[in-house]
C-alpha cells in the first residue's frame, strides 16, 4: 500500500494549485461584477453629462420643442413625442399580427415542417441589420407606399394625423419600419408563451365541446398573457431605442407636427444625427436627451423583467 | 337526416365496427367491434399499451388533437358514423363529453369552470341553478358552496377531478367518457368518485378507462377486456386487441377467454 | 336533437373559419418582408460584385461615376468586430461561469443576472454615447479621438450579455452528475471547469457566441460616433488609433448620399452584410436542429 502511494506524486495538493482554484474564482467574480460596473458607468456618466443642460432647462426640456444651437435654446418635446409615437403605434400594428402568427406556428392548420419555416423565417428577420432595413426602407418601401400615403392623404386628410401632404420620407415609414424589425420578436415570445400553455387545459375545453377558436381564446390566450405581455414589453424598449432604421426613413425634422405623413424625429434619430457634429452646451443637451432615452428604456425593459419573473411559475 | 345503419339495437348508443387507430405507421389498436349499452357504465380495462384509452379517446374524437393519428372503421353514435368528412368533432365533443386523467380545470373561478362549458355550449337558463345542481351532481356542493369564486386550483387533486366532472355534465351530455379517472387520486377521494358515477349513471352512459380491476368491478354493468399481442411479422411491436366484452359479472367470475382469467387474477399486466 | 354534421351557417363555425384565415394572413404577412427583403438585395447587391470591389477603396462621393469599392469597410468590420470580441468573450466567459458554477442562485448572481437583462435592453447607440463621453471626448487613449479600437469597445457592451447568457445557460445545462464525477475524483474546482465542464458546454456556447459577433457585425448606431469613416486603406496598427471604417457605417452613409454610384455601393455591402450574417445563422441553426436528437441523459 505504502509504495502504491508513493507513485502519486501528486495527491496532496500543492498550495500552488489551491492557489489557482483561488485566482481562478476571484477572477470570474471579477469579470461578472464588469456587468454591474458597465452598467453603472453608463448611467453615471449619461447622467452627469447631461447635467449641465438639466441644471439650465430642467423639466422644460421635455415639453419645449425649441432646438436651436445659435440661440442655445433646447427642448427635446419632437423626439420625444416621436419616440412615443412611433414605438407605440408600430406596436399597436406588430401585436395583433405577431400574437396572430404565433398562433398560426403553435396551432395545427399546416404540417409542422412548414410552421417550423415560417417560424425561422421570422426569427431570420431579427438577424437582419437594421441599417440594412433602412436601406431597403429608403429605395424599396417609400416609393411602394408613396401612392397609398397619398390616398391617405386625399381621402382622410381632415384627420390631423393625415393632415400633411406626404413628400418622401415621414414618421409613418418610421412606424412601417419598426413593425418589420418588432415583428420577430412578438412572434417568437408569444410563440414560446403559447407552447406553454400546458396541453391539458386545450383537453379540458376540447372535451366538452369548445371549438378551436373558443378554446384559443377563452382558454389558451388567457393562460399565455402574462408572457406575451413581457415579450411586448421587451418590443416596446426595443422600438424606443432603434437608431439606424428610424434614422434613415423618418426625415430627421425637428418641427413638431401631428401629422404622420410629415418628417419627424426620435431621441435616438435626433442622437445619431447630431452627436458627431455637436459643441458646447448642445452636447449636454443631447446627453440630456440620451438620458431620458435610457430611462424610459430602463423603466420598460425593468418591468418586462418583472412580469416574467412574477407569472413564469404560474402552473 | 340519413340513418347509415339500421341493424344497431335499440338499447346501443354507441358501435365500434372495425375500428383500428395507428399513430402514423405504428398500428396500436386492431379490428375492435364493440356496442356500448345506454344507461350503463362500461370499464375498459387491460395491460398497459393494449390501447384501451387510445379507444376512449377515438370515441369522441380528441384522437384528433394528436398529429398523425387515424382511424380506420366506423364509430356510430346517434346512428352517424362520427368520423364521416361531413361531421363536426365539435358537435360530437359536446355531446360526449370527457373527464381526463389528471384533474384540468381552467385557470378561472369555480364557477366560471362550470359556466364556462354550459356558456359555450349556448345554455340561456339560469346558471346559478345549473352551477349549483352540476356541483351537486358532482358531489362537490357542499365542499366548494361558500367559495364559488375561488380558483379552480384552490381545490384538492379529488375535489378538482369532482369539478371536472361537474364541469362535463353542465353540458349535458349523452355519454361520459372517463380516462383512468381516479389514478392520480388517493383512496378516499377515489370512493367519493365512484359514488358520483353510481348517481350518473340514471342520467348518462358511462365509458370508463381504468387500471383498477377492483373498480371495474365495483363501479360497471359491463367490461370490455383489451389485450396485445405481438406483430405477426414479429419485431417485437405489439397492437392492441379487445379480446372480450361481456357482463362485468361474466368476466370476473368465468370469462371465456383464458388471457382474460390470467390478467383477473394477476397472472400480467 | 342536432345533426351531427358540420354545418358552414353555425356562427361558431363562420367565426373559426375567419379567425383562421385571419392567423394565416398574418403567417403570410410575417414572411414577406424577410422573402421581399433578401430577394431584393440578392438582385440589387449581387450585380455590384466584382473583384475590384473587395480591393479598391471607396471614392468620396460626387467625385467619380465609380464609387470603387469597400475594401477598408470590409476590412474595419473585420477589426472591429474582432476587438470588441477580444473584449466581450473573456469577459463575458468568465462571468458566465461565476454565474453558472460558483454562485448557485445567490443575492449577486441575482443581482448580476439582472444586470445582464438589463444592459441587453439598453439601446445600441447609448452604448455609442457612453464610449463617445468615455473615450472619444477625453481623449484618453493616447490622445486620439475617433477611432476603431473606441467602436470595438463600444461593440464589446453590446455583446456583452449575449455572450454571459449563453455561457450561463450553456453551463446550466451540463448534468451534474459530471460535474461530481470530476470533483469525486479530487480534481480542483478550476480543472473541473476547464477540462470537464467547460468542453462540455462548448458547442452550444460557441454558437450562441458566433451568432452575437454576427449580430455585432451589422451594429451602426454604436459606431457613427465612435469608429465614424473611413475612406483610406487600412495599412498598420497604427490605423487602430484613427478613424476607421464599417460596412455597416458605409451603408448608411452611402443611402443617404444623392448620388447612383454610392447608393449602389450601399447595396452591395449590404448584399455582403446579410449574406454572411444569414449564413451564420441558418449554419448555427442546423447544427442545433443535428444536436437536438440525442438529448442530454
Amino acid at each position: 500500500m505504502e509504495e502504491k502511494l508513493t507513485l502519486f506524486k501528486n495527491r496532496k495538493r500543492f498550495g500552488i494549485e489551491k492557489n489557482i482554484d483561488i485566482i481562478f474564482k476571484n477572477t470570474a467574480l471579477v469579470l461578472s461584477s464588469f456587468v454591474a460596473i458597465i452598467l453603472l458607468g453608463i448611467i453615471l456618466v449619461v447622467f452627469f453629462q447631461s447635467f449641465e443642460s438639466f441644471s439650465r432647462y430642467g423639466l422644460k426640456f421635455l415639453v419645449t420643442s425649441e432646438w436651436n444651437p445659435v440661440k442655445d435654446e433646447y427642448g427635446a418635446f419632437t423626439a420625444i413625442y416621436g419616440t412615443l409615437v412611433t414605438s407605440f403605434l408600430s406596436l399597436l400594428i406588430t401585436i395583433p399580427l405577431g400574437v396572430g402568427t404565433a398562433i398560426f406556428i403553435t396551432e395545427d392548420f399546416v404540417p409542422k415542417v412548414f410552421r417550423e419555416i415560417i417560424g425561422s423565417f421570422v426569427e431570420l428577420l431579427a438577424a437582419i441589420p437594421s441599417v440594412v432595413l433602412g436601406l431597403w426602407a429608403i429605395f424599396v418601401m417609400e416609393p411602394f407606399f408613396r401612392v397609398f400615403f397619398v390616398f391617405l392623404h386625399n381621402f382622410f386628410g381632415w384627420i390631423p394625423i393625415f393632415s400633411t401632404e406626404p413628400t418622401g420620407r415621414n414618421s409613418l415609414l418610421a412606424i412601417l419600419i419598426l413593425v418589420v424589425m418588432l415583428l420577430p420578436i412578438v412572434t417568437s415570445i408569444a410563440r414560446d408563451s403559447l407552447n406553454q400553455v400546458p396541453k391539458k387545459l386545450r383537453n379540458a375545453a376540447y372535451g366538452i365541446g369548445a371549438s378551436r377558436w373558443k378554446t384559443i381564446f377563452s382558454v389558451i390566450l388567457p393562460a399565455a398573457l402574462s408572457g406575451i405581455m413581457a415579450g411586448v414589453l421587451l418590443a416596446l424598449g426595443r422600438a424606443m431605442g432603434e437608431t439606424m432604421a428610424v434614422t434613415m426613413i423618418i426625415g430627421n425634422s425637428n418641427a413638431f407636427s401631428w401629422s404622420l405623413l410629415s418628417p419627424g424625429y426620435t431621441i435616438s434619430s435626433m442622437l445619431a444625427n447630431q452627436f458627431g457634429e455637436a459643441d458646447g452646451s448642445q452636447v449636454s443637451s443631447l446627453f440630456y436627451a440620451a438620458f431620458v432615452l435610457m430611462t424610459l428604456s430602463l423603466v420598460v425593459n425593468i418591468f418586462a423583467q418583472w412580469l416574467v419573473k412574477k407569472f413564469s411559475l404560474k402552473y | 337526416m340519413i340513418k347509415t345503419n339500421k341493424k344497431t339495437p335499440k338499447n346501443v348508443i354507441l358501435s365500434l365496427e372495425n375500428v383500428s387507430i395507428s399513430y402514423g405507421t405504428f398500428e396500436a389498436v386492431r379490428n375492435v367491434f364493440c356496442n356500448f349499452k345506454k344507461g350503463k357504465i362500461t370499464s375498459l380495462i387491460g395491460p398497459s399499451g393494449c390501447g384501451k384509452s387510445t379507444v376512449l379517446r377515438s370515441l369522441n374524437r380528441m384522437n384528433d388533437l394528436i398529429p398523425n393519428c387515424s382511424l380506420k372503421g366506423t364509430v356510430l353514435f346517434d346512428g352517424t358514423n362520427i368520423y364521416d368528412k361531413r361531421v363536426d368533432p365539435v358537435e360530437v365533443r359536446r355531446r360526449i363529453g370527457m373527464v381526463f386523467q389528471q384533474p384540468n380545470p381552467f385557470p378561472k373561478s369555480i364557477y366560471e369552470n362550470i359556466a364556462f362549458g354550459a356558456r359555450i355550449n349556448g345554455f340561456t337558463g339560469d346558471m346559478d341553478e345549473l352551477v349549483e345542481s352540476s356541483l351537486r351532481k358532482g358531489a362537490l356542493w357542499d365542499e366548494c358552496k361558500d367559495k364559488l369564486n375561488e380558483s379552480g386550483y384552490s381545490l384538492s387533486g379529488g375535489q378538482q377531478q369532482r369539478l371536472c366532472i361537474a364541469r362535463t355534465i353542465a353540458i349535458e351530455p349523452e355519454i361520459i367518457l372517463m380516462d383512468e379517472p381516479c389514478s392520480a387520486l388517493d383512496p378516499i377521494s377515489t370512493l367519493k368518485i365512484e359514488e358520483t358515477m353510481h348517481e350518473l349513471k340514471k342520467n348518462y352512459t358511462i365509458i370508463i378507462v381504468t387500471h383498477n380491476m377492483q373498480q371495474a368491478l365495483r363501479v360497471s354493468d359491463m367490461t370490455a377486456f383489451f389485450n396485445a399481442v405481438e406483430y405477426e411479422d414479429g419485431d417485437g411491436g405489439k397492437v392492441g386487441y379487445l379480446a372480450e366484452f361481456n357482463s362485468t359479472k361474466k368476466i370476473f367470475s368465468s370469462p371465456n377467454e383464458k388471457t382474460t382469467q390470467e390478467y383477473i387474477s394477476g397472472k400480467f399486466g | 336533437m342536432n345533426s351531427l354534421y358540420y354545418q358552414k351557417r353555425l356562427s361558431r363555425n363562420i367565426g373559426d373559419k375567419f379567425f383562421t384565415s385571419l392567423s394565416v394572413i398574418c403567417a403570410l404577412i410575417a414572411i414577406l418582408p424577410l422573402i421581399f427583403l433578401v430577394t431584393y438585395i440578392l438582385y440589387k447587391g449581387g450585380s455590384q460584385i466584382t473583384p475590384e470591389l473587395f480591393t479598391l477603396e471607396p471614392n468620396p462621393p460626387g467625385d467619380d461615376l465609380d464609387a470603387g469599392g469597400i475594401n477598408p469597410a470590409l476590412i474595419g468590420t473585420l477589426i472591429i468586430t474582432s476587438i470588441a470580441s477580444i473584449i466581450a468573450i473573456p469577459i463575458g466567459v468568465g462571468g458566465g461561469i461565476y454565474l453558472a458554477e460558483y454562485s448557485k442562485g445567490g443575492a449577486f448572481s441575482k443581482f448580476i443576472r439582472f444586470g445582464v437583462n438589463v444592459l441587453a435592453g439598453v439601446p445600441s447607440i447609448i452604448a455609442g454615447v457612453f464610449i463617445y463621453a468615455l473615450i472619444v471626448s477625453t481623449k484618453i487613449l493616447f490622445g486620439s479621438m475617433y477611432s476603431g479600437l473606441a467602436g470595438g469597445m463600444a461593440l464589446s457592451i453590446l455583446m456583452l450579455p449575449t455572450v454571459i447568457k449563453t455561457t450561463d445557460e450553456g453551463l446550466k445545462l451540463v448534468p451534474n452528475e459530471l460535474r461530481y464525477a470530476s470533483l469525486g475524483v479530487g480534481a480542483s474546482m478550476y480543472t473541473t471547469i476547464l477540462k470537464v465542464t467547460l468542453p462540455s458546454a462548448f458547442r452550444s456556447i460557441a454558437t450562441g457566441v458566433v451568432l452575437g459577433i454576427a449580430r455585432a457585425a451589422g451594429e451602426t448606431a454604436p459606431l457613427i460616433f465612435t469608429a465614424l469613416f473611413s475612406y483610406y486603406y487600412i495599412t498598420g496598427f497604427g490605423d487602430l488609433f484613427y478613424e476607421m471604417g464599417s460596412l455597416a457605417v458605409l451603408i448608411y452613409n452611402f443611402a443617404l448620399e444623392p448620388y447612383d454610384a454610392q447608393n449602389k455601393l450601399a447595396w452591395a455591402a449590404s448584399f455582403i452584410l446579410v449574406l454572411s450574417i444569414l449564413s451564420v445563422n441558418i449554419f448555427s441553426r442546423i447544427l442545433a436542429a443535428f444536436n437536438e436528437k440525442p438529448k442530454r441523459v
